[in-house]
């Protein structure tokens, strides 16, 4: 009698094996995470996002696959968990300029500091007295809307000599930009200089030019587009090949948006109002839209970053004397709030907010503000206990 | 995660058929469960001849081995990849008695349906004394015991422990030569090993792993003839054990990784790896309880320029817990037993802090695995393990979760 019990154990245990998805770890909910593409690619776009979502995510450079010699991180995700901002484990320095114009300190490795260095190699130190400023990573999500603005519409936002007089006199960046870069539909010129728009001095043109530049920087990882070793200065073979540079880039254009979260909360919806009054919106701007680009899933839609891309002079406190392009010190790019609310998630459960991080909560980034922000900062300092909080209840749903 | 293929299920079937024809073929019933073995004078030092079909009294070669199947399914995070077949391993072993104190053992492991064909063990043995053998060849390093001491059919668990698979480099092999002794007194028994072998390479601190990760070392070339640092590694190990109540080894394993010298120039400053491990084993009598478990710490030293992603410092346990609820006659199996199991495993692969945050640097795992597991004789376990996994990554994100269901057995034949 007894061993027909045991007959039956195995059989019992094939439907268990089917039925254990309700003992397993549930799927976390879209609008937790950072990841995944945008709707509605095709299935040859989703193809070209997977291929690129390996190279960012799982492509780690070792000293055989051509790390360094030096370097400062190992991978994209590396600095990129999960797409979202970095830890400042990961931080880098860049030196070297504090005016407009030129860096005088390329001889000596400028403008980024490659502070690690495979064994036997010494890493770079950062030479006495050349300005300098920590860079933490950025969230890379919803880039492709980001980067198919169009050129006249970054122009029309921007007010450099502040002719509405709101204190707020965003501009672009007029720059130079590398000769490998394809100009995006529209583009304009001004005595052949380009509007460059990512990076957080807004220095970079497009996400060819800063995928190419973090191999090279980064990883130091020579490619087709950045043939330049950072340590031996010799023009070398590549490491890395064409097509996956430009499925990254592919990749980075089709992350989707951050999903905000609680937007029904009604001290999220009074939190966004006061977000509005107390002049934020002048530099984090809520909606923008797209114009052409190839990427139909992409091409004309309205988004919600919360940033204008302009650069803006932040005052004394956030000018650390470094800069990068026609840039002044004192200037950043108004940062994305768009997946704010999430950051924790990709630095190991604290904040780390501003270029460099230097802010640990969403109340000291805010009062960081000063220069064409004094007044929003006033504001906000002006504000109830509650309406403060409400405030950043609505920033943290982002 | 593996996935089957048509000619996998050839090659199951192929397993399966050799499987039946052993287990027919071999009719001598043979204690080898690790239970067994605690209460015998052996050693985990000892494993490598206390296997099923390796009796030298009776024949001067012997033939044996073991193969391990099971199905798989994983739900990481929600998402799964389904149902896997796995045959994960078929290791064959050929000793052969040379003549009265030498002896032959080789043990050579096809692992993922033959992709991989490992020679995990080849080496001569010569009885000098009790207390004094030599042993030569391809040698398996006395670090832990699950090392030494890692047949499927031994444990209740499809999968390996992860301190010893993922930290340590289990199953880990290298060529070299060393002595080892057993004396006895009373119920004590003293056992030591002491080896040099070739040691580990640059790819423990250079992986796509991104981590500090002894295992790495395994792709690197021509490691049976060549010494990638240059300098002998050292691993040794001291077991004592009472009959009436367990094993306890201690054991070191260290030397240089890297190639710091080439043509006689110094390319690199000299790094040393350095592993401490201690294990145990322990039947409790009155309950059919049996416990066992190891402990590892790795020191690496690695360039103070190099990146943080790879720690200097690792640790990590895992500790086994196997209840006999039924032992009886079950069908025509005299002396069958149903046991209850259950495992945790710990490792973190990166101790210390960030130094530009002071807050703790995550790469760590940790899991549970409770399971239940059949042996019809103590050569052949099925079992049906669930295994539960947090993983953290470097930064100490939200741990990924995962949960797998595994069914499979593993006899020795
Ligand atoms: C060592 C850490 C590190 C690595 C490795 C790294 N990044 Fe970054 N990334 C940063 C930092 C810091 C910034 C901000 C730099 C700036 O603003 O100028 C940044 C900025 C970016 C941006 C600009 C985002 C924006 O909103 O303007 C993109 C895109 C990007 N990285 C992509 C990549 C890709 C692709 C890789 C892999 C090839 C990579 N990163 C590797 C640290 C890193
Ligand atoms: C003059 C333009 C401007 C105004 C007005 C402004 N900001 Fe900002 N904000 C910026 C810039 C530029 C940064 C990035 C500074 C840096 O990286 O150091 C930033 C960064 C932030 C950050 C940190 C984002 C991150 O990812 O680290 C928060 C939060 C923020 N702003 C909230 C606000 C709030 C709330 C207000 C209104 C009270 C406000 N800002 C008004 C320009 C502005």
């Amino acid at each position: 009698m007894k061993t027909k019990i045991f007959l039956f154990a195995p059989l019992i245990s094939i439907p268990l094996l089917y039925s254990c998805e309700a003992l397993a770890p549930q799927e976390p909910e879209e609008y937790e995470l950072l990841d995944g593409p945008v709707e509605n690619l095709n299935q040859a776009e989703s193809i070209r996002f997977i291929e690129g979502d390996k190279a960012f995510n799982d492509q780690i450079f070792t000293i055989e696959t051509g790390l360094g010699p030096i370097f400062t991180g190992t991978s994209c995700v590396s600095c990129h968990a999960g797409d979202g901002k970095g830890h400042p484990f990961v931080s880098f320095t860049r030196f070297g300029q504090d005016l407009p114009g030129i860096n005088n300190f390329l001889d000596q490795g400028a403008p980024q500091l490659q502070n690690r260095a495979i064994p036997g190699y010494k890493p770079e130190i950062l030479p006495s007295g050349a300005p300098h400023a920590e860079f933490l990573a950025p969230i890379v999500t919803g880039l492709g809307f980001l980067d198919a603005v169009s050129d006249e519409d970054l122009l029309a936002m921007a007010d450099p000599d502040d002719l509405d007089g709101d204190g707020i006199s965003g501009r672009v960046h007029w720059n130079d930009r590398p000769d490998y870069v394809k100009d995006r539909p529209g583009t304009i010129s001004k005595n052949g200089k380009y509007i460059t728009r990512f990076g957080k001095k807004a220095n970079v043109y497009d996400l060819l030019h800063q995928t190419a530049d973090a191999y090279n920087q980064d990883i130091g990882i020579n490619s087709y587009y950045e043939p330049y070793d950072t340590y031996s200065g010799d023009k070398v073979q590549p490491e890395i090949d064409r097509k996956t540079i430009n499925d990254v880039v592919f990749y980075l254009k089709t992350l989707k948006a951050p999903i905000p979260r609680n937007q029904d909360n009604p001290e999220v919806v009074a939190g966004k109002a006061l977000f509005e009054n107390t002049q934020c919106t002048a530099c984090h701007k809520p909606t923008l839209r797209t114009s052409y680009s190839p990427i139909t899933a992409i091409s004309y839609q309205e988004f919600h970053p919360y940033t204008d891309m302009l650069l803006h002079d932040m005052g004394p406190e956030l000018d650390d004397g470094y800069t990068e392009g026609y840039a002044l010190s004192s200037e950043w790019r108004t940062a994305p709030l768009w997946g704010i609310g999430l950051s924790k998630d990709s630095q190991g459960g604290e904040y780390y907010l501003m270029h460099d991080g230097r802010a640990r909560s969403i109340e000291e980034a805010i009062l960081l503000h000063g220069g064409e922000a004094e007044n929003a900062k006033n504001k906000y300092q002006n504000l109830s206990q509650q309406e403060k909080s409400q405030l950043i209840k609505f920033i943290e749903s982002l | 995660m593996m996935k089957i293929y048509t000619s996998n299920y050839f090659k199951i079937g192929l397993y399966l058929l050799i499987f039946f024809y052993m287990e027919t073929a071999l009719a001598q019933e043979e204690k080898s469960g690790i239970e067994q073995s605690v209460q015998e004078s052996q050693l985990n030092m000892d494993a490598v001849f206390s296997r099923p079909s390796l009796s030298f009294e009776k024949v001067p070669v012997a033939l044996g081995g073991y193969l391990e199947a099971n199905t798989m399914h994983r739900i990481e995070e929600g998402i799964t990849d389904g149902l896997s077949f796995q045959a994960r391993r078929l290791t064959i072993f050929l000793a052969a008695s040379i003549s009265e104190r030498i002896k032959f053992l080789t043990e050579i492991e096809f692992e993922d349906g033959g992709k991989e064909i490992a020679i995990e063990f080849a080496a001569l043995d010569v009885a000098f004394h009790p207390m004094f053998n030599f042993r030569g060849g391809i040698v398996m390093n006395p670090i832990g015991a699950f090392n030494e001491n890692h047949d499927g059919p031994k444990w209740e668990f499809v999968e390996r422990p992860d301190v010893a698979v993922n930290m340590l480099a289990a199953t880990q092999s290298n060529a070299g030569f060393g002595v080892y002794g057993k004396t006895y007194s009373g119920n004590w028994i003293f056992g030591y090993e002491a080896y040099l072998t070739n040691g580990f390479n640059s790819k423990i601190i250079s992986n796509e792993e991104d981590k500090t990760y002894l295992p790495a070392y395994k792709d690197g070339d021509n490691l049976f003839e060549e010494n990638f640092s240059g300098k002998a590694m050292f691993s040794g190990k001291l077991a004592i054990k009472n009959r009436k109540i367990g094993e306890l080894g201690l054991s070191y394993m260290g030397g240089a990784y890297n190639k710091f010298e080439e043509d006689g120039l110094s390319v690199e400053d000299k790094a040393r790896v350095n592993v401490f491990a201690i294990d145990w084993n322990t039947s409790i009598q009155a309950t059919n309880t049996y416990i066992v478990g190891e402990a590892a710490f790795v020191k690496v030293e690695t360039p103070e320029s190099y990146t943080p992603q790879y720690g200097n410092k690792q640790h990590g346990f895992f500790i086994d817990v196997v209840q006999a609820v039924y032992k009886n006659k079950i069908f025509e199996w005299e002396d069958a037993t149903f046991n209850l199991a259950a495992r945790f495993d710990y490792v973190d692969w990166n101790v210390g802090k960030f130094k530009e945050t002071d807050t703790n640097i995550g790469d760590q795992l940790l899991a549970v695995t409770p399971g239940i597991s059949f042996r019809p004789t103590p050569k052949t376990v099925f079992r049906i393990n669930y295994r539960y996994q947090w993983q953290k990554d470097i930064i100490n994100n939200p741990a990924e979760r995962a949960a797998t269901w595994y069914m499979g057995f593993s006899s020795y034949f």
